[in-house]
């Protein structure tokens, strides 16, 4: 996976990932994606860019129309260097990528360009030079993220469960 | 030390294990599984997606529509045309429509939580259910959907970090002072992936209605599971409002923990959290004067009945000030009614507030009391992220149900010992 890099801070909540008043149903306005802290970024960014931040990101409530919000804009992935629980688990859960890496504001800038191994975890910066060892997602998750997410994860146990019988 | 802690023996129980241990991965049964108006939605096209029939079971699951209540757009009040559907379709047995109140308030008080249990809910403050002895956690509507299909749910097994309060409060201090005191103190992500279990006196001695400030806001520390101690006022409570037996879960005496933090209750003085982040905690006397637009006492957090009942003390024939607003949420139907019949709605009327229907409202910045550009808010409820009242130019301030009363009377921020 490979794509410019925006960087964020520290404590960037589902609030200010989507706020609630641009989702009704399930309809959600992926326009307004962190539109109080960056307004404008789902016209600025291309389709495949990284975002990168720093701790405890997605923090706040169990939306799960922050990470949708984000992979509909075209956020391919996400590093940060800590995540809230539940916007981790909900990426993992529709597909979008998270790797854990600690200090990577550190190590990455405002559009550079890294490249990330989903396997392994590397984080490549392109732009410096510089690699960063990331945490790669836990084997146990793996197989959820690797069939696309926990729907088709369902589907095709379900089916390999009936061919079974 | 052999000894398993709070989370460690309700996940091996959940998972059909002998013991489970900090940083294992393992299936989960759950044992009550939430969803809300806002998620709800959502699960339906999954579930559709998923090609199931049936829920895993019709009993383990409440659906309750709290967060858009009454619906004041369109596309909400359709979107609860369909919930209303399906869950006559799939015949969940447990609905609450609009008005009941807030999920994490009325599963308890419906008796759907009992100690020892796993519950997972479609919302972060799933966690309150700690104060009941259970496991609460919060997921997202992919996960909620797979749960309703299968009754499973993966887990890790969470690290545990013990706090032992000692001491006594000062007057009109009380548990909202003392978790922001630690959101500020250990930031609001020292607890993240952990579990968070509140021992000792102060805990003790107070009641449930204080208690679960604790493992509610515990989310606001990272946390995924929140307790305080499953004692004798938990199961009179527990036991008059269900019937299904259960086995409570706390730790063993020689638990292993990941920290031990002892706090003195005494030292605390009230606080409160500045915009935009809950871990932005000063003490009130550092930013009192600051003028309000609006006080808010609701949400799960603090629209409760001891929270009414401090605010009216303290309003109690005082006007509040001039050119200020202040909307008061009980968290249920069940709150409300006892308040009104305590005569608690009526001091807080004649003192100029606004009294709403049981919602989260205001809370989740889609109800009644949303703030515009410009506007200050000091809200007695649990964040104050940047927009999540309305506005994104607002500024909303955290703080204790007293703080908050204490300030809608002179449309400051105010110290409540210095007030009364
Ligand atoms: S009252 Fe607020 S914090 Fe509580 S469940 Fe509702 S929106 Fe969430």
């Amino acid at each position: 996976m490979k794509g410019v890099a925006y960087v964020f801070g520290d404590d960037i909540s589902t609030d200010a990932i989507i706020p609630t008043d641009y989702t009704h149903g399930s309809t959600i306005d992926y326009k307004y994606v962190f539109d109080p802290v960056r307004p404008g970024f789902a016209d600025e960014i291309e389709k495949g860019d990284i975002v990168v931040a720093g701790k405890n990101f997605g923090c706040g409530s169990s939306r799960e129309s922050a990470p949708i919000a984000m992979q509909l804009s075209g956020v391919s992935g996400v590093v940060a260097e800590s995540f809230s629980r539940i916007f981790y688990r909900n990426a993992i859960a529709i597909g979008l990528p998270v790797i854990t890496a600690k200090r990577i504001t550190e190590f990455v800038s405002e559009g550079n360009e890294i490249e990330i191994n989903l396997d392994t975890g590397i984080i490549l910066n392109n732009t410096t030079g510089v690699e960063i060892e990331g945490e790669s997602m836990p084997r146990e998750i793996q197989s959820i993220f690797e069939a696309g997410g926990l729907i088709n994860h369902y589907k095709l146990n379900k089916d390999e469960k009936e061919v079974e019988k | 030390m052999n000894g398993h802690t709070t989370a460690e023996k309700i996940l091996a129980n959940s998972a059909d294990l002998e013991e489970v241990w900090p940083g294992d991965h393992i299936i989960c049964k759950v044992d009550m599984a939430m969803a809300h108006d806002m998620g709800t939605p959502s699960i339906i096209d999954y579930f559709k997606e998923m090609e199931v029939d049936n829920v895993w079971d019709t009993s383990k699951i409440v659906c309750v529509m709290d967060h858009i209540a009454p619906s004041h757009h369109v596309a909400d009040a359709d979107s609860k045309v369909s919930i209303r559907k399906f869950i006559q379709e799939t015949g969940i047995q447990n609905f609450y429509d609009v008005g009941s109140g807030i999920s994490h308030n009325i599963l308890p008080e419906y008796g759907h939580i009992r100690p020892g249990e796993l519950v997972v809910g479609t919302d972060s403050h799933t966690t309150s259910h700690g104060t009941f002895g259970a496991a609460g956690t919060g997921l997202g509507y992919t996960e909620m959907a797979y749960v309703l299909a299968t009754g499973e749910t993966w887990l890790r097994v969470p690290e545990t970090i013990k706090f032992e309060f000692e001491g006594e409060f000062n007057k009109w201090v009380g548990a909202k002072d003392l978790i922001l005191h630690i959101a500020g103190e250990y930031g609001t992500d020292f607890g993240q992936y952990k579990s968070i279990e509140y021992t000792g006196g102060p805990i003790d001695s107070m009641e449930l209605d204080d208690r679960f400030m604790f493992p509610n806001m515990s989310v606001e520390l990272g946390a995924k599971f929140g307790f305080t101690p499953t004692d004798s006022k938990v199961t009179d409570y527990i036991n008059k409002r269900t019937d299904i037996p259960y086995k409570s879960r706390d730790a063993d005496a020689d638990a292993s923990y990941d920290e031990i933090y002892q706090v003195d209750v005494g030292s605390i003085s009230p606080k409160i959290s500045t915009p935009h982040k809950v871990g932005n905690v000063v003490d009130v006397g550092d930013v009192e004067n600051i003028k309000l637009d609006q006080v808010f006492i609701g949400s799960c957090t603090n629209g409760k009945f001891q929270d009414l009942k401090i605010a009216a003390e303290i309003l109690n024939g005082k006007q509040i000030a001039k050119g200020m607003r202040l909307i008061v949420t009980p968290a249920s139907r069940a709150i409300y009614s006892r308040a009104l019949k305590g005569g608690i709605i009526d001091v807080l009327t004649d003192s100029g507030a606004v009294v709403t229907n049981s919602t989260c409202g205001a809370c989740v910045g889609r109800g009644m009391g949303i703030i515009g550009e410009g506007e200050v808010c000091l809200a007695a409820m649990n964040r104050n992220f940047r927009g999540r009242m309305g506005s994104y130019k607002s500024d909303i301030y955290l703080s204790s149900v007293a703080t908050a009363a204490a300030s809608s009377i002179t449309g400051m921020i105010t110290d409540p010992r210095r007030k009364l």
